[in-house]
Order: C-alpha cells, then sequence, then structure tokens
C-alpha cells in the first residue's frame, strides 16, 4: 500500500470513523486517513462475499471534485489522453493525468455533468489528490477547480444493483460507465456504475452529515457486508487493475501499463496531451515493457518489489503487486517484463526467501469482469 | 492452558520432555489475519533462540516467526502445507508449527505464563 504522506502528521478522519469502529473494523492508516483494513470477518470472506453477493466499501479518502467552465472538457484534455469531447453528459471516463514526459500523475475518473454549464466531475486517488489538485490548477488556472466534501461509498458484486435499487429505484437500469443523481430524503446523491473490483457495481457520493444513514440503509440488506482496504486490493488485483503508488507512477506511461485503450482514436491522431512523441511512438512500435499478469508456481505468494529474471538469467522485469487470490485460491502477482517476455506462455524467475520460483506470464484479468452493459 | 510459555514476539512453546512444541499464540494469528501459507524449515536445521524459524503469509503480508528456544528442528506440522488456516483456527493445537529438540529447558524460564501473556497482550 502507498505510504502516508507524511507519517508524522495526525490522521484524518472519514465521516464514517465511527461507524467503522461499531462494525468491529481493524483500522489502519493510509494516505493519510485512519482506514478500515477489514472487518470480523476478515480479507478472504470479504472478498469472496464481495464476488457472490456484495461487499460495501468507504472510499470517502478519495478526491472528488468538479472543473468548472465553458471550455473545460477541452481544457482537460490538455493533460489527460482521453476523448473528454465525445463524452456526453452523465458518462464517464477512465484516464490519466500525465507530466510533461507521458508519466502518469494520476489516474482518475471524468464524468461530464448534465446541466447548461460545463461541469466535469473528477474522482482521483487518495495518496495523489493534493498533488493532483495542484497540478490542475496550475496548468488550467483559467477554471475552477471545486473540491467536494462528500462521501464516497463503492457498493460492488453481483446483488448491488438489486440492492441499491431497493433505495433508488430505477438505478438498477444505469449503464457501466455512466453517472445520474438521485434525491434521498434531503439529500443529492450522485451515482455512478463503476467501481475498481472487476463487479458490477456503484460508487455513491452522498453529502457527509448523511452518510451514515445511507449507509445503515444498505448494511440492513443481507446480502451487504462490509469490506476493507485488505479485500478491494485483493479484488482490484484479482481484475487486473492498476494501483497508483505500485502499477503507476511518474515514469510509467499509459501503454506500457496496459492502458492504451483508455486512449481515443481521435487523441492518437491529433495528440494534444504532454508526452505525446513518447505515448504515439510505444503505441506504433509497441513499448519496451509491459504490464502483465504472473502466476508464481508456488503456493507462497511473491510480492511486490520482488526482481524478475528470463529463465536464462537475464533482468526481465520486477513485481508490482502481489498477494493471494481468495476466488481462485492460490498466488497471484502483477508487474512489469520486458515486451519480449509480455506473451502468454512466457516464463520468469524470482527468488524467495532463498528458493527459485518460476511465475508463468499470464493474461489480465485473472477473475473475468462483470461489468452492467446491457446491449443497445 | 497450562504449561505454555509466551515470548513478546507472540510465539509459544510447549514442553514435552525435551522437546517443545512451537506456534504463534491466538492473539499473534487475529492480528495477521487470514494466513494463506506458512513456510516451515527443514527438519534438521538448528536454531538459536530469537532466530527466525518460520514465515507466515496473511493476504496482506509476509511476517517471521522466531524460534522462542534453541535447538534442533525434529518435526514440522505436515497439515499446515494443505491447510495453512489451521493456524487462524486452532493455533495451541492443530495449528502448531514445529517440533524442537531443546538444547537447554532453562532458556524457556525467561518466558512468560499464560497470565504474564494475557497482562502483556492487554498492554498493546
Amino acid at each position: 500500500m502507498t505510504a502516508q504522506p507524511n507519517p508524522t502528521a495526525p490522521l484524518a478522519h472519514l465521516p464514517l470513523d465511527a461507524l467503522h469502529r461499531s462494525l468491529g473494523a481493524r483500522m489502519a492508516p493510509f494516505a493519510g486517513y485512519d482506514m478500515p483494513l477489514q472487518y470480523a470477518s476478515g480479507i478472504v470472506s470479504e472478498t469472496l462475499h464481495t464476488r457472490q453477493k456484495a461487499g460495501l466499501f468507504d472510499v470517502s479518502h478519495m478526491g472528488q471534485a468538479i472543473l468548472a467552465g465553458a471550455g473545460a472538457a477541452q481544457a482537460l484534455e490538455s493533460i489527460v489522453p482521453a476523448d473528454l469531447l465525445a463524452l456526453a453528459p452523465g458518462h464517464m471516463r477512465y484516464t490519466q493525468l500525465l507530466n510533461d514526459k507521458g508519466g502518469i500523475v494520476d489516474d482518475l475518473m471524468v464524468t461530464r455533468l448534465p446541466g447548461a454549464e460545463e461541469r466535469l466531475l473528477l474522482v482521483v486517488n487518495a495518496s495523489r489528490k493534493a498533488q493532483d489538485f495542484a497540478f490542475i490548477r496550475e496548468r488550467l488556472p483559467q477554471f475552477d477547480l471545486l473540491p467536494l466534501d462528500r462521501a464516497l461509498i463503492a457498493l460492488q458484486g453481483p446483488r448491488a444493483a438489486m440492492v441499491l435499487g431497493a433505495l433508488l429505484p430505477g438505478v438498477e437500469d444505469l449503464p457501466f460507465m455512466r453517472w445520474r443523481a438521485f434525491e434521498e430524503g434531503p439529500a443529492s446523491v450522485f451515482v455512478t456504475r463503476s467501481g475498481y473490483t472487476g463487479e458490477d457495481g456503484f460508487e455513491i457520493s452522498v453529502p457527509s452529515e448523511n452518510a451514515e444513514t445511507f449507509v445503515r440503509a444498505l448494511l440492513a440488506n443481507e446480502c451487504v457486508l462490509p469490506a476493507g482496504l485488505g479485500a478491494r486490493d485483493a479484488l482490484r488485483l484479482e481484475a487486473g487493475l492498476p494501483l497508483y503508488g505500485h502499477e503507476l507512477d511518474e515514469t510509467t506511461d499509459p501503454v506500457e501499463a496496459g492502458l492504451a485503450w483508455s486512449i481515443g482514436k481521435r487523441r492518437r491522431a491529433d495528440g494534444g496531451f504532454p508526452g505525446f512523441a513518447r505515448i504515439s511512438a510505444a503505441l506504433r512500435d509497441g513499448p519496451a515493457r509491459l504490464r502483465v499478469g504472473l502466476l508464481p508456481e508456488s503456493k507462497a505468494p511473491v510480492r511486490e518489489g520482488a526482481m524478475l529474471v528470463s529463465t536464462s538469467g537475464e533482468l526481465a522485469g520486477h513485481v508490482t503487486s502481489g498477494g493471494f487470490s481468495p476466488t481462485l485460491q492460490r498466488a497471484i502477482a502483477m508487474g512489469y517484463v520486458a515486451s519480449k517476455h509480455a506473451r502468454k506462455g512466457a516464463q520468469v524467475v524470482t527468488e524467495l526467501r532463498g528458493n527459485r520460483i518460476t511465475l508463468d506470464v499470464a493474461p489480465l484479468p485473472f477473475v473475468a469482469h462483470r461489468y452492467f452493459k446491457p446491449s443497445a | 492452558m497450562t504449561g505454555l510459555r509466551f515470548t513478546k514476539d507472540h510465539e509459544y512453546l510447549r514442553l514435552e520432555g525435551d522437546a517443545a512444541v512451537v506456534g504463534i499464540t491466538d492473539y499473534a494469528q487475529q492480528q495477521l489475519g487470514d494466513i494463506v501459507f506458512v513456510d516451515l524449515p527443514k527438519v534438521g536445521k538448528k536454531v538459536s533462540k530469537g532466530s527466525e524459524l518460520a514465515v507466515i503469509e496473511s493476504v496482506k503480508a509476509a511476517s517471521e516467526v522466531y524460534a522462542p528456544i534453541s535447538g534442533e528442528v525434529i518435526e514440522v506440522n505436515p497439515e499446515l502445507a494443505e491447510k495453512p488456516a489451521l493456524v487462524n483456527e486452532d493455533p495451541l493445537q492443530g495449528g502448531w508449527l514445529v517440533k524442537l529438540k531443546v538444547e537447554s529447558a532453562s532458556e524457556a524460564e525467561g518466558l512468560m505464563d499464560a497470565d504474564a501473556y494475557a497482562g502483556f497482550v492487554k498492554t498493546l
């Protein structure tokens, strides 16, 4: 997990802090927040429950902000490679803030909000939000960037739509990567059909003062189990999703990170984002290294930081995330390998406590995504 | 439970003649969470008190287990290869890790008894 930006600073508390403690959460510091790592049932059962029914995650530590002003989408395109002009109201995209070398400052979700005024809702990583907001303000000084002080809840899993639909009728029909506002009691609730577990599910932005009532209503459904950061990390690793500070950092470009799919066709042709020369060359010629899945032959997990060599002993890459998959009941990992090793059937080798461990390069995800994409 | 001695690193030992059964405490398994793999030493390995004896992998991280007493590994728990979660379920009995042939039982004298360990855990 990403270290706190400043380990001596006091930890910030989530709006639902008291609720987590009353539910028996084990709290741990993460990105400057005191966060629920797991609850009494543990990471394995929270992960499995999310895959089978619905897991409820508090992700209020993440940064939510609105970038407002005429031309905001076009301006934001100067620092991200996604096609935002094509984004219809209520639609969202996954993209990356890029530094001048095409390295990833952060990955984020961008939603174009409906309404007469041009407004983009941004959701960024907790560990990066201070840098992100400063970066955006510096690059786009003519626009207002308004951080939102709201709780953010992720409800993930095959029963999520049924559970949330009971509270917010109609939400079941919202397709993957769409946004909608609901009036829930006195509160305005923003819902996106998105998440970071590979499951169908929602992220729900609620005014902080209404969050506990809302979350208790979700938890009252027997399908819902509270789940912590530990399960969230296991789920996203199983789903092959990169995490900032692990698979992504300011030296990584989106192509080698396996995120070329998120770069719009028009943007690939016209550029106009930082690092276009590097990213364009990587798209054309293939990157020098690629993010891949790794299946260790050992039962023991191979962890982040493990160096990888080829079967003939030359340096081949490194592991960026590694752990145990509760769904597959085996060790899994992600990492970067030189492109010649980035194919199914290739093998690389690491050393773990003095033992030589072979890892099979594997396609991602390890557990198939189950996003809700109704056919038109 | 009687006959158990505990370390501040949350290992226990139970003397059985000139052998010691070694494992981790209930508090330790709770702190580690779901245990998914236990890397045990080879039979015949000699360890000194305080040296690394085993590594326990939870979902989140790897944690070292230290020898609470010096000795030679004479047996490792064969069930943990297929069922590492035994350490979570029954740490003091079925989830034991290693049996050591003890060099000097007097080394155990500095360890805590059950009451002292329970008091120690309360301070954490």
